[in-house]
């Protein structure tokens, strides 16, 4: 079975979670109970740190498609950050990066978060 | 044109090796599919990059499975048939489910889906651009994916 976690920690106001594993159609819903949670809580400053994540299919990119609109319609923004090549391949692919804040690391999205350009 | 079962069998008897796995319908198995493949497509000499590519293809097509043909009924089983020659690596997922309407098959507008917060919906794109040839074939109650990848 595909191994999968999510890890939570606070820098600040922003809210970065940390993607362990293989993120496939039998682990995406713990990345959406994951995002769900922080939406919940009315949190939409969000840094996904990618460092350990070793795969994705489409499903994981799904939960990035549902919910990006409501986070930036709220003020918030989801930015993915250090992500190896084989999964950056994937998010390629289907044009995500004209679409996402992809950057090379969690410090750049801080810092994006706090001077928006 | 659709492939009758028997040439499913005959492209197997023609390939120089063969394997097969069969997996209930759940995306419990996915990792065990893209591993089986993923051993098999090292084995051929494929390039990191391409096993890369064979194992997302295979995961997209036995997912598409999962929950269109089968609707997540995991007493219904997934097969997965792998082939090579000298040539070519292919990749065929057969089940018995609901036939997948290829015909009906547009390219998903990634931005549009992300306005209207729709999930998913682009895995056989994503197979299109993985793979180098993909069929789609349905004869006697059979759906069969077949994606083929050439040795460079």
């Amino acid at each position: 079975m595909s191994s999968f976690s999510v890890t939570h920690k606070q820098i600040e106001h922003l809210d970065v979670l940390e993607l362990n594993g293989e993120l496939d159609a039998h682990t995406a819903a713990q990345l959406e109970e994951s995002l769900q949670n922080l939406l919940n809580k009315n949190k939409h400053h969000i840094i996904v740190n990618c460092t350990r994540l070793e795969y994705i299919s489409s499903a994981g990119l799904g939960v990035f498609m549902a919910y990006i609109e409501d986070v930036r319609g709220l003020g918030g923004d989801i930015k993915l950050t250090n992500m190896n090549p084989r999964v950056y391949n994937v998010f390629d692919l289907l044009g995500f990066p004209t679409l996402y804040d992809i950057m090379d690391d969690e410090s750049d999205a801080v810092a994006q978060f706090a001077n928006p350009s | 044109m659709p492939l009758r079962n028997s040439q499913i069998h005959l492209d197997l008897v023609k390939s120089t090796n063969t394997q097969n796995l069969s997996v209930p319908a759940s995306t419990a198995y996915l990792s065990a599919v893209r591993d089986f493949v993923g051993t098999y497509a090292s084995d051929f000499g494929f390039k990191d990059s391409d096993i890369d590519a064979i194992r997302l293809a295979v995961d997209e097509a036995c997912t598409n499975v999962i929950k269109h043909a089968y609707d997540y009924d995991d007493t219904r089983h997934v097969m997965v048939y792998v082939g090579m020659n000298n040539s070519q690596f292919w990749v065929s997922i057969v089940d018995q489910g609901k036939a997948f309407d290829y015909e009906m098959y547009t390219e998903p507008d990634i931005k549009e889906r992300i306005k209207l917060k729709k999930r998913g919906g682009v895995g056989v794109y994503l197979i299109r651009q993985l793979m180098d040839e993909v069929i789609y074939s349905h004869a006697d109650g059979q759906n069969e994916i077949r994606m083929i990848k050439q040795k460079l």
